[in-house]
């Protein structure tokens, strides 16, 4: 340790001011703060101690929490890759070992073209590289359709750096959640890529292989669209999430997982996850009074589990910078999502992953919220004075 | 009438170092000094010079922004030297102290038997007034303002704080004195805040002529702006007073004994401390001696006066501040650590459970002055309110002062709040957001602008 603190130390001035690569500071500085905590120490006056947590720690054990989730995801992509061959008996193993070669391409993919992207903005710029993207990074393979290509996914990333976060000014200032904004580019930009039934599930065949009979590879949602009630898995097959969909998403165990880590740690914010769940169910049930189709028809615990709504929960709507920020704030935002999600479901069968389009609106909303939250505040202080 | 609080959000901090229950009495320091900057926004204009002796309440220097409050010597002996900064910024006042103090004498009187303008004029003209203090803004109480009430937090809930009800016993008839003067300087009430717990402390439980009001629960419930909240809450234009209960005695003993004694009992505390302990002492002075009685580890130590949450770093040969009543001596954390960011953590504090720390919840702490991270944006939102006891929007308020928004920073509250309210949220801050700093320039904003 003492050699390599030993090399960055005769390496630091090349990048100081004055040095020959001074212009390559940022980068320098991520790759020196990310081998060693900083010798920093607080300023002769104020706190003298601090929390030992920073957004290193923080961001960490996000990705941490999305394991579960990663590791599921390949699983699911070899077991259904195999089932669509109609080759039930294919091992754990085998069918992880299918996914994780079709999986880990995707993740290097993202990770690679946006800390490019975070690198070249902050020496331009000027700025610190920030942690944030280690989450992005890692949330935008997951909400990805396994057969997506990767050129897709390097642009889809490096827009969602850019365009979603760093001409705001980086992580802190962005307005939406960059990994929801590297989708929904994708499935604006590229529909036949993001929807419809033939991405879902990786259909390449070998040599003498062939689908099974009535293959569909159309999601559970995809089919509640098209009024298909019977191809919809049951509350349980979906809660475990066996089923097709986005790489991460399906399975709802994986999800709660990640789930008690963030809240176990305190990072993630429970009144976000809870009452985005409570919001979703009482929408689903709302619906199932009426019943007027398929979409209406399930039961508000299995829309619960269906679709990216568990990951999109847990994950995507807790993201603290295009959250609403007030606690007040977060209750509403939260709520909100939920309705809006199953509301978007039900009401527009071309969307029918309506999580995604439900969070990025109230990422846009979260400000609105936050203003009237505050505004409150700001009426009882002014209350005080009779 | 007496008022019960229960303060819920808040954070005890728990650190090795608090002092232990014994008062050390040593010789008088050679040197004392005052620092003009422990006076929030006080411009000083000198009145003595290198060479001069003085009595104990002997004035040093005046406000020049308010030309009667002035600040006294607390001890008597010779001026030696006046050390001054960057623009003739005067930054010491040295005072070479005679082995026995002679006090200036100011007549002895009951402050029942005296007006508000001449208990005023008699606090002014001794150098006692500085001690009253002011919110908004923390500065010296403005002598010509007429407070709405005045607040006396019995108790200090900072880490590894001095216990009051231990240093103040047995000083009944000076705090008493002291509280009647108070209660000329208002025509409101006089709170005296207890903390809530089975056995008070007899001097402040039969304390009288003040209403005497239990908190409970985690730090900041001993802060004074905390209580203010909570009980009788600023607007604008408002004025509160507010004065340690320890400072109450030197104004009793002003009125009782005639003169200005500013002798005071602080801890020295910390982990660096081989044994920390409470030393009887004045205002203002050299820390050289009781560093040495108490024994400081042999390491790159970082001195504080004041709480570590609060206080200023101060030299070796520093000077106690003037409204500080500890010492506190922790190591500094100034090297890195290799991949710090990944460890299991087993000794970092932390509020959350970010750390496997959160396995040993009544762990004491040796915690250093490293940041542990670098500054970053406000990321992380919720973080703040959990240790921000009041009906204030923390991150709100501090962004409405980085972009210098008046209106919204009165809108906001930033009236009844002063950095030490920070406090907790610069500890706990994932990003590392000098908070305190940037309450004072806010502050300092706002007192331009209606200056």
């Amino acid at each position: 340790m003492k050699q390599l603190s030993k090399l960055l130390n005769n390496l630091r001035p090349n990048f100081e001011k004055g040095g020959k690569l001074e212009k390559l500071y940022p980068a320098f500085n991520a790759i020196e703060t990310f081998l060693f905590v900083p010798d920093h120490t607080t300023a002769s006056k104020g706190a003298h101690v601090r929390d030992a947590i920073d957004l290193k720690r923080t961001m960490i054990l996000v990705v941490l929490s999305l394991v579960p989730c990663l590791l599921f995801g390949m699983w699911n992509v070899g077991y259904q890759h195999h089932l669509a061959l109609g080759l039930m008996e294919t091992s754990i193993t085998d069918n992880f070992i299918f996914g994780a070669i079709k999986v880990l391409p995707l993740v290097l993919v993202s990770y690679g073209a946006g800390l490019t992207a975070e690198f070249i903005f902050a020496i331009i710029r000027k700025h610190t590289i920030n942690e944030g993207f280690l989450v992005s990074g890692m949330l935008i393979p997951l909400v990805m359709p396994v057969d997506v290509p990767l050129w897709m996914v390097a642009i889809s990333t490096i827009f969602a750096v850019v365009i979603g976060k760093e001409v705001f000014g980086g992580t802190g200032m962005n307005i939406m959640n960059p990994a929801l904004i590297a989708r929904a580019f994708l499935f604006f930009a590229y529909p036949s890529k993001m929807s419809g039934d033939q991405v879902w599930i990786n259909t390449s065949l070998g040599k003498g292989q062939t689908l099974v009979d009535a293959y569909s590879g159309a999601t559970p949602l995809g089919n509640a669209a098209a009024g298909l009630a019977e191809k919809i898995p049951g509350t349980l097959e979906s809660f475990i999430g066996a089923i097709p969909g986005s790489i991460g998403e399906t399975s709802t165990i994986a999800c709660l997982l990640g789930a008690a880590l963030l809240l176990y740690t305190g990072i993630g914010s429970w009144r976000i996850m809870s009452s985005v769940f409570v919001g979703g169910f009482l929408m689903a049930l709302i619906f199932n009074f009426f019943g007027l189709n398929t979409l209406m028809q399930i039961t508000p615990l299995h829309h619960l589990v269906l679709g990216g709504f568990a990951f999109g929960a847990i994950f995507m709507a807790t993201d603290p910078v295009s959250a609403a920020q007030t606690n007040t704030g977060k209750y509403i935002y939260g709520f909100l999502i939920g309705m809006f999600a199953i509301m978007f479901r039900v009401f527009n069968p071309a969307y029918p992953e309506g999580m995604m389009l439900a969070i990025l609106f109230m990422n846009v909303m979260a400000p609105l919220i936050d203003h009237y939250v505050v505004e409150a505040n700001i009426n009882r202080r002014l209350k005080r004075i009779q | 009438m007496s008022l019960f609080i229960e303060i819920k959000r808040g954070l005890n901090l728990k650190l090795i170092g608090e002092a232990e229950k014994t008062i050390q009495d040593l010789p008088i320091a050679d040197v004392f000094a005052i620092k003009p900057n422990d006076f929030t926004g006080l411009h000083p204009k000198l009145l003595v010079k290198v060479g001069d002796t003085v009595l104990a309440g002997t004035p040093l220097f005046y406000n020049k922004n308010n030309e009667a409050i002035i600040v006294s010597s607390p001890v008597s002996g010779e001026v030696i030297e006046i050390l001054r900064g960057d623009k003739r910024v005067i930054l010491e006042i040295k005072i070479l102290a005679d082995r026995e103090i002679k006090y200036a004498s100011f007549p002895k009187s009951k402050p029942n038997d005296l007006n508000r303008e001449e208990i005023i004029e008699k606090l002014l003209n001794s150098g006692a007034w500085p001690f009253i203090r002011q919110r908004p803004y923390g500065c010296i109480a403005n002598p010509s303002e007429n407070p709405k009430s005045i607040f006396i937090s019995a108790f200090d809930s900072s880490p590894l704080a001095p216990d009051n009800d231990f240093i103040m016993s047995g000083k009944e008839i000076d705090f008493q004195t002291g509280l009647d003067v108070l209660k000329k300087l208002t025509d409101g009430k006089i709170h005296l805040n207890v903390q809530h717990k089975t056995t008070p402390a007899s001097i402040f439980s039969n304390a009288k002529s003040v209403q005497i009001n239990k908190i409970s629960g985690p730090h900041p419930a001993g802060n004074i702006g905390v209580q203010i909240h909570h009980i009788d809450p600023i607007n604008k234009g408002e004025a509160v007073w507010c004065i340690n209960p320890q400072d109450v005695l030197i104004l009793g003993k002003l009125f009782n004994e005639g003169l200005f004694d500013a002798t005071r009992t602080i801890a020295l505390t910390g982990s660096q401390v081989n044994t920390p302990k409470y030393y009887k002492t004045i205002v203002g002075c050299s820390i050289k001696n009781i560093l040495a009685d108490g024994g400081l580890k042999k390491e790159e130590n970082r001195i504080i006066s004041g709480t570590i949450l609060t206080g200023s770093k101060i030299p070796e040969d520093g000077f106690l501040g003037f409204y500080d009543s500890q010492i506190t001596v922790i190591p500094e954390g100034n090297h890195s650590e290799f991949m710090g960011w990944l460890t299991p953590g087993l000794n970092k504090f932390s509020l959350s459970r970010t750390f496997f720390s959160w396995l040993t919840p009544n762990k004491k702490y040796d915690m250093d002055t490293n940041l542990h991270g670098e500054e970053r944006p406000f990321v992380m939102t919720g973080e703040y309110e959990k240790v921000f006891p009041m009906d204030i929007y923390p991150v709100q308020l501090l962004k409405s002062i980085l972009i210098e928004d008046i209106d919204m920073m009165e809108k906001l509250g930033i009236y009844e709040v002063v950095e030490e309210d920070f406090a907790l949220c610069e500890l706990v801050c994932t990003s590392k957001i000098k908070s305190q700093e940037i309450i004072r320039q806010g502050l300092d904003i706002i007192r331009k602008e209606f200056s």
